[in-house]
């Protein structure tokens, strides 16, 4: 059946078109010159093209800061919680010790938990340790998280255990096997975990616009709010705004897609 | 939002499996069990990461559930002495509070009508690209997926615009087929609407692949004998496909909703929860309450109701499926 082949495709590159038309949008307007995104019919291609909003963004507004901000806490919470995670769920797959299963149970079942309630007494916390408007802010809630815990825990399960008794036979000691064995076999799930916690940390928006006050320290997501409060009425700035903070967490994800959807599969498809 | 939502399942499909290894574990406990005195290596490995739950997670909890007893205000903030315990006072206040029941009614408007919307469009969007028919899949997937991964502030600030009543794409759109322009955000009735379907594009590509996951599970022989019988294309949806994705169905409704509860980012940047607060949400109210009047016992106790509604739905949800099974 050719025809409704062809009437399929036909839907499919529509409904595509139209999922990805802000973004089309977005970028066409941030290329344009102040006023002229303010039309009626709306224009979709900028008569001349102009990068005009992005020099503004980056001289006057210093979002070049912000920037920073957000790539360098977004790193930093994903190294730290990496390491912190795949070390507790090595424990958690590979050893035996007192207490194991209610501690685990404890932690998955406060996974419901929404992390909302938190907030103010950290933000309490933080703000007595001084910590306030810093980068430890970002970091000190993402340092270890329990679904990435839970994640590796469940993927080092699949690995043999008599691969590191030969191990423990050869001399090696509990850090090297985790560092020398698991840590390389479990390269997949770290990658996933890697990603997840990247954007989930660059995309996150009510946590830094409680734990940061100062706009020198802004991530991208809180300042480009901000932005929006005093320049509403300049749409192209606005959206060229909102392309520098898409295009970093997009490209991430365009790299390493295999491993996030397979993420998001592995966590639905048993059972 | 994305970790969050692939949490929950595996919690009830692990429990088992790892009961089953500890059980397996105790028995053969003198035969082999290479690891079973290193449990100060153990404790080594764990520590980082449960000292960091226990400090920055548990007890900031267990600090919002004793401040929501309390009426921790500005002079509190200043100094401790100027707190006092005042019981119930704060949950009490929450159910005579006008404004918290606008919030509730806003928010209950948001997950029932973004929660079904979204999982329909998704199961929609799965079963198109689950079909033997389509090319380039890999590429269509791509482009569905798009809005997840991309900032909600950045995207919301686009969305803004495309609801713009003048110069908006959307009522451009909407002209070609004479409706009259609708103020999306300026208008107390549309306003939550606008939201709704902002969020539901922004969403629905992440339960797609799960649905795709959960398609894909389906055994080819059950559609093949449903042929052979003379089965419809509606028929086939109704009695093999529906029934066969209902955990998974179970699942995705469970995290969007948990998701979806705590609706904040999308009003906040758009509306500012108006107009007439009519786009108020619980999370948003919290926040305000909390950070902005600085009203820190009673926001702590709309944060407990908060948790006790999704604690109430999903409980409601698995019970649900309890039944289905």
């Amino acid at each position: 059946m050719p025809a409704k082949k062809t009437i399929l495709h036909l839907f499919l590159v529509i409904t595509s078109l139209l999922t990805v038309m802000p973004f089309i949008w977005m970028i066409s307007a941030s290329l344009m010159a102040d006023g002229h995104a303010s039309v009626y019919p709306p224009r979709f291609i900028p008569d001349t093209f102009t990068t005009v909003q992005y020099e503004s963004l980056f001289s006057r507004l210093s979002v070049a800061q912000n920037l920073f901000n957000s790539i360098f806490v977004s790193l930093l919470v994903t190294g730290v919680s990496l390491i912190f995670n795949s070390m507790a769920g090595y424990a958690f797959a590979k050893y035996r010790f007192r207490g194991k299963n209610k501690l685990f149970n404890l932690l998955l079942s406060s996974m419901i938990i929404p992390s909302q309630v938190t907030m103010l007494p950290l933000f309490l916390m933080l703000k007595y340790m001084g910590l306030i408007n810093t980068y430890m802010a970002i970091l000190i809630p993402g340092m270890a998280n329990i679904f990435g815990i839970f994640l590796i825990r469940q993927y080092a399960l699949s690995i043999p255990d008599s691969l590191i008794e030969s191990a423990r036979i050869d001399g090696a000691g509990d850090f090297q096997i985790y560092s020398r064995i698991i840590l390389p076999l479990a390269k997949p799930v770290l990658v996933t975990l890697t990603i997840f916690t990247f954007m989930g940390t660059w995309n996150d928006f009510l946590w830094p616009l409680i734990a940061l006050t100062d706009s020198s320290m802004y991530t991208l997501p809180v300042a480009l709010s901000s932005l929006m409060r005093e320049h509403s009425k300049d749409p192209e700035l606005m959206m060229a705004g909102s392309v520098i903070t898409i295009i970093p967490v997009l490209a991430v994800f365009l790299a390493l897609q295999k491993h996030y959807i397979k993420g998001i599969m592995s966590g639905s498809i048993k059972g | 939002m994305a970790p969050e939502q692939v949490r929950s399942r595996k919690y009830t499909v692990d429990k088992k499996k790892h009961e089953a290894k500890e059980k397996a574990g105790s028995r053969d406990l003198h035969s082999k069990a290479p690891f079973s005195v290193k449990i100060p290596a153990a404790y080594l490995f764990l520590a980082p990461a449960m000292l960091a739950i226990a400090v920055f997670f548990f007890i900031p909890v267990a600090a919002a559930f004793i401040i929501s007893f309390t009426d921790f205000d500005i002079y509190a903030l200043s100094s401790f002495s100027n707190l006092r315990f005042i019981a119930l006072k704060n949950y009490l206040r929450i159910f005579n509070d006008p404004l918290f029941y606008r919030a509730l009614k806003n928010t209950f408007y948001f997950v029932i009508g973004a929660g079904p919307l979204s999982i329909a469009v998704s199961l929609g969007a799965a079963m198109l690209l689950n079909s033997p028919m389509v090319r380039l899949k890999g590429l269509f997937r791509l482009f569905y997926f798009i809005p997840v991964v991309t900032t909600l502030v950045a995207v919301a600030v686009v969305w803004r615009f495309i609801y713009h009543p003048r110069f908006g794409i959307l009522n451009y759109l909407l002209g070609f087929l004479s409706v009259n322009p609708i103020d999306w955000l300026g208008d107390p009735d549309w306003a939550m609407p606008a939201i709704i379907l902002m969020a539901v594009w922004k969403n629905f590509g992440y339960n797609m692949i799960i649905f795709i996951a959960g398609l894909q599970n389906i055994p080819e022989y059950l559609y093949e004998a449903a042929v052979l019988e003379g089965a419809g294309w509606w028929h086939r949806f109704k009695s093999i496909t529906l029934p066969m994705l209902a955990p998974t169905t179970i699942f995705v409704g469970i995290i969007t909703m948990i998701g979806y509860f705590q609706l904040f980012a999308e009003p906040y940047v758009m509306t500012q929860g108006g107009p007439l607060n009519r786009t108020l949400s619980i999370v948003q109210y919290m926040y305000e309450e909390g950070f902005r009047w600085w009203n820190m016992g009673y926001s702590a106790a709309l944060a407990f109701v908060l948790f006790f509604i999704i604690f109430a739905a999903a409980l409601l949800q698995l019970r649900f499926q309890k039944d289905v099974e």
